[in-house]
């Protein structure tokens, strides 16, 4: 018998509007508590929803991104159910007639994960915990949302991990959406089941992760517990589970018999939304270069290689930089490695690359890589001006001396100055050990601070110590 | 009963003061309420500073058709800093945030709030007797209702202790008491007065309209409050010009036999005295048929009531309303909270209207109620090919003794076929007193027009009035102006 993963992702995503969907009340992230609502937010009797038109184009926008049909005619439905989060005691969303269907995002390896559809909704509030006590701040209700949800096409979950990185990097790309797991302005849910010739096996939801690597766990786990229960003779049962980072596994939170009846009906307060042909078309022509479209061309038209062209264009502001470094003129080869090389170093995490704050201007940096490029300055020196620029937040102009590099005497003097202090390395190399100059060198790196060409201080280096021998 | 056109010139002529006049209500309602049960809050501070805010509108010659006038809101339609309680356990002494974009009309027009009138809880009733207040009783017979759901408002302007009211009207909640008091209730076409503010019972059929003494009060006021509000998506610009005439010639009556099931033969009878009347005029009567209507009622129910189930929702006694006690965790202050707060029949709704969308029921039910809604749409389009408005009886019967519906509640829900395939469709519709039974009490004439054409149901309507087919009789005790 031969089993295989089936996987399916359903991704909430929190859209950049200044406003709410329903009503004029700020979106912005964080803020006191309950400071950023109003009657209809929080559901005061005798309110009413008005459609926030941004909400639907950026729908529009994100369902174009990733290849959907645009429905002419959506609806909006309330999903019912009591939580003391949620005020009204439904939330507006769309059942029947999304604004977007039928879409797909391509991996990698060519593998096509196809999106059902994409809907707007709204999102609720949010409960604290404090002392025993629940308090409740309805902030983040009516913010707007999508929910993207694909095909069970996920057969891996590396697979899960690249296509929640494409969305992404594409809802970023598209501008509707900053993504960020960590706050929450990107969700996802998984449902994994296993399948497999005649097999028919439940599936389960796994719910609350805020990272791909936990997302990529969750599923690997999931995936091996369902295969040994059904291994076992016994069945998956279907359920919502959450997982336990602590612990690595998966936890019920609750089972089939408490899965909802959201009563979903049309929300009779809102007429259906029309969408015009000419919007959509006039959406698709202002929408900017795709993530993949645009490794491609760096490929193609700057002759970067594959790999370091998807790492740049996985992050919008990286990608808007790298553009603008190569308008200017820098070396593609050397400008990439220094993104990628050393920036990357720095800015260790998907948050800090997407958001990119590194206080280089793209003139400073493109300088840089051309005085790496035309051999005015070693790697080492650029990466290591790179990385004070960026921690000390200062420009290319406050480095200038060190990078003017050193005259045949200042270099020959240092040099000599190496040979003293170091005389074991010195007596090592006379003895035939080649290596030895490397201890020189290192010794010279350090007391010019990087400004000393090594290529010339070995020249230099070989003939003092010729004349020694 | 004192009528807004003759107050108004009142005012105007500068015989008497907006305050001076709100005195004069504040007294007669001190007097006659207490009888009556009309008002369930009196705001007479806030009524006086109106007051004097209209005088000063009047001084500047900045005075119209409303200014100064008293009035009276059915206590589901908001108002800031005035409690507002869908006359329900759940809500009482709930003061809401923000004045309903209607109210808000009337008051920059210098109209003058006197209180909140009896309703049946959350709208949902033909009686009034569903109210936490008790019932608002009939100013004609205190033995009888005053009909629902907008019972006190009615029961206010026809005790003359209101110039006009708004109330609301799901399924007949201002034709019905209108009918039942003997005074004019118009139900405007759906979405041409804003839903916003107005406590939701079913959004889709919901719809704020007026009690007046006359057609030409409710004219002045529709026009008052009528128009696109960027606050409710489901309100319309306005349409077609308020101009009374009362012109009929030329005009195509329909008569429907299957709203006539059932009603008094003295009613039947006092309407085809007034088509003669109409006929003479120059109008046409023509024979109609509506084969869906004997559906309309179950299909309205459903509909009605699953809207409500969700609409109501958000009296959880989590942030506003009457919250249980002693309670360990969420979801038992929720249930608790909704038990003991709604009424038996406001809770025997949501559980209907639960049902009705549950997975497995909603196919059967509530998919069902909306086809059938669709075919009453369907019928109502094809009388309006034959004849311009429909002429029917607003109930088939006067006013119910109180108590009745109580032992029949089935009784209860039957008696508004008249009046709710108006709202599955959203057509304008007007009660007008006609004729009465023979212990006196009137009975309402409806007159049911196309989407939109609400200008030309006033229109009609006014004709009656004017060559005094269709009369709100006085009872006195009231203002009397």
């Amino acid at each position: 018998m031969s089993y295989r993963l089936v996987c399916g992702i359903e991704t909430h995503i929190e859209l950049a509007t200044a406003t709410k969907i329903f009503c004029g009340c700020a979106t912005a992230f964080g803020g006191q508590p309950n400071t950023r609502c109003c009657p209809v937010c929080t559901g005061q009797p005798g309110s009413l929803p008005v459609l926030n038109r941004r909400v639907v184009e950026y729908a529009i926008r994100a369902g174009l991104a990733v290849n959907c049909t645009i429905n002419e005619v959506a609806s909006l439905d309330r999903k019912n159910y009591f939580y003391p989060d949620l005020p009204k005691a439904y939330q507006i969303s769309q059942y029947d007639r999304p604004i977007c269907e039928n879409g797909c995002i391509a991996l990698d390896g060519g593998k096509r994960i196809r999106i059902k559809r994409i809907h707007i909704e709204e999102d609720a509030g949010k409960l604290i915990h404090i002392g025993g006590r629940t308090l409740v701040d309805y902030n983040r209700c009516g913010v707007p949302l999508i929910e993207v949800v694909t095909e069970p096409d996920i057969e891996t979950p590396a697979q899960a991990g690249e296509y929640i990185e494409k969305l992404q990097a594409i809802m970023r790309a598209i501008g509707i959406s900053d993504c960020r797991m960590q706050e929450g302005s990107l969700r996802c849910d998984v449902n994994v089941s296993v399948g497999g010739e005649g097999i028919s096996s439940a599936r389960t939801e796994i719910k609350n992760m805020n990272s791909v690597s936990q997302i990529v766990r969750a599923i690997e786990y999931e995936y091996s517990r369902q295969l040994s229960v059904i291994e076992g003779g016994g069945r998956v049962e279907r359920a919502t589970l959450r997982f336990d980072e602590r612990t690595g596994s998966t936890v019920v939170m609750r089972g089939k018999e408490d899965s909802g009846d959201y009563r979903y009906f049309p929300e009779p307060d809102l007429p259906a939304v029309l969408i015009p042909r000419e919007l959509v078309a006039e959406i698709s022509a202002c929408l900017p270069e795709l993530p993949a479209a645009r490794a491609e061309r760096y490929v193609k038209e700057l002759g970067m290689d594959e790999a370091n062209a998807r790492l740049i264009c996985r992050y919008n502001a990286v990608a808007v930089f790298a553009e603008r470094v190569f308008s200017l003129g820098a070396d593609v080869r050397t400008a990439t490695n220094l993104i990628v090389g050393t920036l990357y170093s720095l800015l260790s995490t998907e948050d800090e690359r997407e958001k990119f704050d590194i206080f280089v201007t793209a003139e400073d940096f493109a300088e840089l890589a051309e005085l790496v490029a035309g051999g005015k300055i070693g790697v080492t020196l650029a990466q290591m001006t790179l990385t004070e620029m960026v921690s000390s937040r200062r420009p290319l102009a406050d480095f200038r001396g060190r990078l003017e590099g050193m005259d045949e005497n200042q270099l020959e003097d240092l040099c000599r100055k190496a040979i003293e202090c170091n005389p074991r390395a010195v007596d090592d190399f006379l003895s035939g050990k080649e290596k030895a100059l490397s201890g020189l060198f290192g010794f010279i790196k350090k007391q010019s601070q990087g400004r000393a060409d090594i290529r010339e201080a070995e020249r230099v280096l070989r003939r003092l110590l010729k004349e020694k021998q | 009963m004192t009528t807004v056109t003759t107050l108004s010139r009142l005012l105007r002529s500068g015989k008497m003061s907006a305050s001076e006049l709100t005195e004069i209500y504040i007294k007669a309602v001190e007097k006659v309420n207490p009888a009556i049960n009309a008002y369930v809050y009196t705001c007479f501070d806030e009524a006086r500073r109106g007051a004097r805010l209209a005088d000063k509108l009047l001084r500047e010659g900045k005075g119209g058709a409303l200014t100064g006038i008293p009035f009276a809101l059915k206590d589901n339609i908001a108002t800031e800093g005035i409690p507002t309680t869908c006359c329900s356990k759940m809500l009482k002494g709930h003061i809401p945030l923000y004045d309903a974009f209607a109210y808000s009309k009337l008051r920059e027009q210098g109209a003058v709030l006197i209180g909140k009138t009896n309703m049946d809880e959350f709208a949902m009733g033909g009686t009034n007797e569903n109210s936490v207040y008790g019932a608002a009783l009939n100013p004609r017979d205190r033995t009888r209702v005053a009909g629902g759901s907008s019972g006190g408002s009615a029961a206010a302007v026809c005790a003359d202790i209101a110039a006009f009211s708004l109330g609301s009207d799901t399924g007949g909640s201002v034709r019905r008491p209108a009918a039942f008091c003997g005074v004019v209730g118009f139900k405007p076409t759906y979405g041409a007065i804003s839903r916003n503010g107005l406590f939701a019972y079913a959004s889709s059929l919901d719809q704020i309209g007026s009690l007046s003494a006359t057609v030409g009060d409710a004219a002045t006021v529709f026009g008052a409050i009528r128009g696109k509000d960027a606050a409710d998506m489901t309100s319309c610009a306005p349409t077609g010009e308020i101009d009374l005439k009362g012109e009929v010639k030329g005009l195509k009556i329909g008569i429907c036999d299957e709203f006539f099931v059932g009603a008094d033969q003295k009613l039947v009878d006092r309407i085809s005295e007034i088509l003669r009347e109409y006929e003479r005029a120059g109008a046409q009567i023509v024979r109609v048929s509506m084969p869906s209507l004997r559906y309309a009622l179950a299909a309205y129910y459903v509909i009605a009531c699953a809207e409500a189930s969700s609409n109501l929702g958000r009296y959880d006694g989590v942030r506003f309303g009457y919250r249980a006690e002693n309670c360990t965790d969420a979801a038992e202050l929720m249930i608790k909270s909704r038990t003991e707060g709604f009424g038996k029949e406001v809770r025997k709704r949501i559980v209907f209207g639960t049902y009705v969308l549950s997975a497995g029921y909603y196919d059967a039910c509530y998919k069902k109620a909306c086809l059938l809604r669709q075919r009453t749409e369907a019928d109502f389009e094809r009388c309006f090919c034959e004849c311009d408005v429909l002429f029917s009886p607003a109930a088939p019967t006067s006013a119910l003794p109180l108590g009745f519906v109580c032992g029949d509640p089935l009784r209860g829900y039957r008696d508004d076929f008249c009046t709710v395939p108006q709202n599955l469709a959203g057509l304008p519709a007007i009660s007008l007193p006609c004729g009465e039974d023979g212990n006196g009490l009137p009975y309402g004439l409806q007159i049911t027009g196309r989407k939109f054409e609400d200008a030309r149901v006033l229109n009609i309507a006014y004709f009656a009035e004017k060559v005094g087919l269709c009369k709100a009789k006085n009872i006195g005790g009231g203002v009397g102006l």
